[in-house]
């Protein structure tokens, strides 16, 4: 059924998208700016980009962003797609409230996340120093941090994705002569995949642009885009600084858009 | 002996799902396994195909013992009641899973799976997706995927249910013609009485998780030994009573209706209660007014006009009996009216006498 919108209701939806999208859009078009300072345009440039990666700062911070992205997304996309699978599998007493388990990650606030993760490194650090053993926040917190809410994201696309079909594909493979591994490479696998991927995009921007949760269990010394990105613009905001953040905001559509391209049904004939 | 098992509760828990099977299915012959859902009759197929294992008993396959075998290494093949094809596969490499599964040579596999699709005559689709597919296509390619493999026995779980009517009467007999070309064993789980009837060589009527009755589909429906058969496969008048004598060529049984004669009366004893069965059909309505041997009186209640016969109720003897008579003749005067007096003949030929439940 094809309706026809009022006229009002497209003028209401293009408010919307300019609140939204407007601030991002002047960020993008300021890193053009040809100016050192401030919000008045004076010309265009694109000098503002490679003058940002000539800042050992601004490398050093990618470098990190990018390790803890692909190695995180790397973890939390086999686990999570193992949970994802354990939970299209298996009739498990708990599922509900293990689903709910899994949600709680994403829909808790992002402060609450860092600051209790915060208290769970000092906790295991004290208890890791009476053994004589130490670390610091780091590498590693800011790791296992973005997996813990990365493979929420994970798990549920992969679900998602298989929720249509039920488990007698897996017999049916079986029954042909495969093996529990072969009905998993040949069947299960290749369903699931779409899913794993958009998962791990997923995965891959939340870890790109995370601030809060990175910004509480960084430590100092160790900084990724996000926590570079603030710390610079507490101190005024700079057009170098907007190439960054644009630089991001693009990484990130680009990803978003890939997920959910995978994540699209295909069309029925 | 091809099939053999028996077993106890493959659930562990209170309740049997199934209970002290023991079936011996004939090599090469269409075997159905009927009965209402819940009966176990699902149940019993997987354990078959090895998706879950008995407590207890074995399971025997052209003579070996496959009991804890897992699936992949059973010669044995499915045909799920959802169809379960793999999605992302085409036509032509669902088919070629199994070869694929087994190591067939590929120019092999090609020529075998082409020879499976033409066999149930969906070759031209060999190209497409199973959902491009109408559901009684991927019926088909779900048959072909599995005997492509050409397994010692084909289990068919309802592969029929989710199909139309007239489709559903068309691929029976096709399913039936296949499995004689074929000469493989098939197993077909229906709740259809009408499906198994026509289909299968021998069947076995189930019920809680028990075989009630097993033999040719003709044997069951026209001597059914207990009264749930008499009344899954068809339906049947059961009538009590008490036996009055018994002689060389039956047995006499006082009932409600009065005494009532029955040439089935082997190892009945004098003074036994019995209940008697006989299908509407086999019941003859007259116009008599009197009343001679194994007839009795009875008042028609309702007439349901059913196109090839007319179904009527009667009431005798504080008791509701069906008949059915093939509606022949255009406005013949056969046709009896609401609230009619009848004789209604009871043929001793007819009359079943069932085991005590």
């Amino acid at each position: 059924m094809i309706r026809r919108t009022h006229p009002a209701l497209s003028v209401w939806a293009w408010v919307v998208y300019a609140f939204l999208y407007l601030p991002i859009i002047v960020l993008v078009v300021f890193s053009f700016n040809d100016s050192r300072f401030g919000a008045t345009w004076t010309g265009f440039t694109t000098r503002w980009y490679p003058a940002l990666f000539a800042r050992s700062d601004v490398r050093e911070a990618l470098a990190h962003t990018l390790e803890i992205a692909l190695v995180s997304t790397l973890v939390s996309t086999v686990l999570g797609t193992l949970v994802g699978l354990g939970l299209w599998r298996y009739t498990l007493r708990l599922r509900t409230a293990l689903t709910g388990l899994l949600v709680l990650p994403i829909v808790i606030p992002d402060v609450v996340m860092g600051v209790s993760l915060l208290m769970f490194y000092s906790f295991v650090r004290s208890g890791l120093e009476r053994l004589g053993w130490t670390f610091d926040n780091g590498f590693w917190t800011v790791l296992l941090a973005h997996v813990t809410f990365q493979i929420s994201y994970v798990s549920l696309t992969v679900r998602s994705r298989l929720a249509g079909y039920g488990p007698e594909l897996e017999e049916a493979a079986r029954d042909l002569g495969a093996t529990g591994l072969r009905s998993f490479t040949h069947v299960v696998l290749p369903l699931a995949l779409p899913g794993v991927l958009a998962g791990a995009l997923l995965a891959f921007t939340l870890s790109l642009d995370d601030f809060v949760v990175t910004y509480f269990t960084s430590g100092s010394g160790f900084s990724t885009l996000p926590v570079l990105i603030y710390t610079n613009v507490k101190r005024g905001v700079t057009p170098d600084i907007n190439a960054l953040s644009a630089l991001l905001v693009l990484v990130t559509v680009v990803a978003i858009v890939a997920s959910n391209a995978l994540l699209r049904p295909r069309r029925q004939a | 002996m091809d099939v053999f098992k028996s077993f106890r509760s493959p659930s562990g828990g209170e309740t049997r799902v199934l209970d002290d099977i023991d079936l011996d299915i004939r090599r090469g012959e269409f075997f159905s396994l009927l009965g209402p859902s819940g009966c176990g009759k699902t149940t019993l197929l997987r354990i078959l195909a090895g998706f879950e294992q008995p407590d207890a008993g074995q399971v025997i396959i052209g003579g070996q013992d496959m009991t804890g075998v897992p699936p992949h290494r059973r010669s044995v093949n499915t045909v799920f009641q959802s169809y379960a094809l793999f999605p992302h596969l085409s036509v032509q490499d669902n088919v070629a899973f199994g070869l694929k599964m087994k190591g067939v040579p590929a120019t092999q596999a090609r020529h075998r799976v082409l020879q499976a699709l033409d066999r149930v005559r969906i070759a031209d689709f060999a190209a497409r997706r199973p959902d491009q597919l109408s559901g009684g296509q991927r019926q088909r390619v779900a048959l072909a995927r599995a005997i492509v493999n050409e397994p010692q026995v084909l289990l068919l779980d309802e592969p029929l249910s989710a199909l139309d009517l007239k489709l559903r009467k068309e691929l029976q007999v096709e399913l039936a013609n296949l499995q004689e070309s074929l000469g493989i064993t098939f197993v077909f789980v229906t709740h259809d009485q009408e499906e198994a009837l026509v289909m299968s060589d021998r069947m076995a009527v189930m019920n809680r998780g028990r075989v009630e009755q097993l033999g040719r589909a003709e044997d069951l429906y026209e001597r059914p030994r207990t009264a749930f058969v008499a009344n899954f496969l068809g339906s049947s008048n059961l009538i009590e009573g008490t036996v009055l004598g018994v002689d060389g060529i039956g047995a006499t049984v006082q009932t409600v209706h009065g005494p009532l004669r029955t040439t089935h009366g082997h190892g009945l004893r004098t003074g036994q209660n019995v209940t008697l069965s006989v299908r509407p059909e086999k019941l003859r309505m007259e116009r008599d007014d009197e009343t001679e041997g194994n007839e009795i009186r009875a008042t028609v209640d309702d007439i349901v006009y059913t196109g090839a016969e007319n179904q009527y109720l009667l009431r005798a003897g504080g008791q509701q009996l069906v008949v059915f008579q093939l509606n022949a003749d255009i406005g013949a005067d056969e046709d009896f009216d609401y609230e009619e007096q009848v004789a209604l003949y009871l043929p001793p030929d007819n009359l079943v006498v069932l085991e005590e439940a």
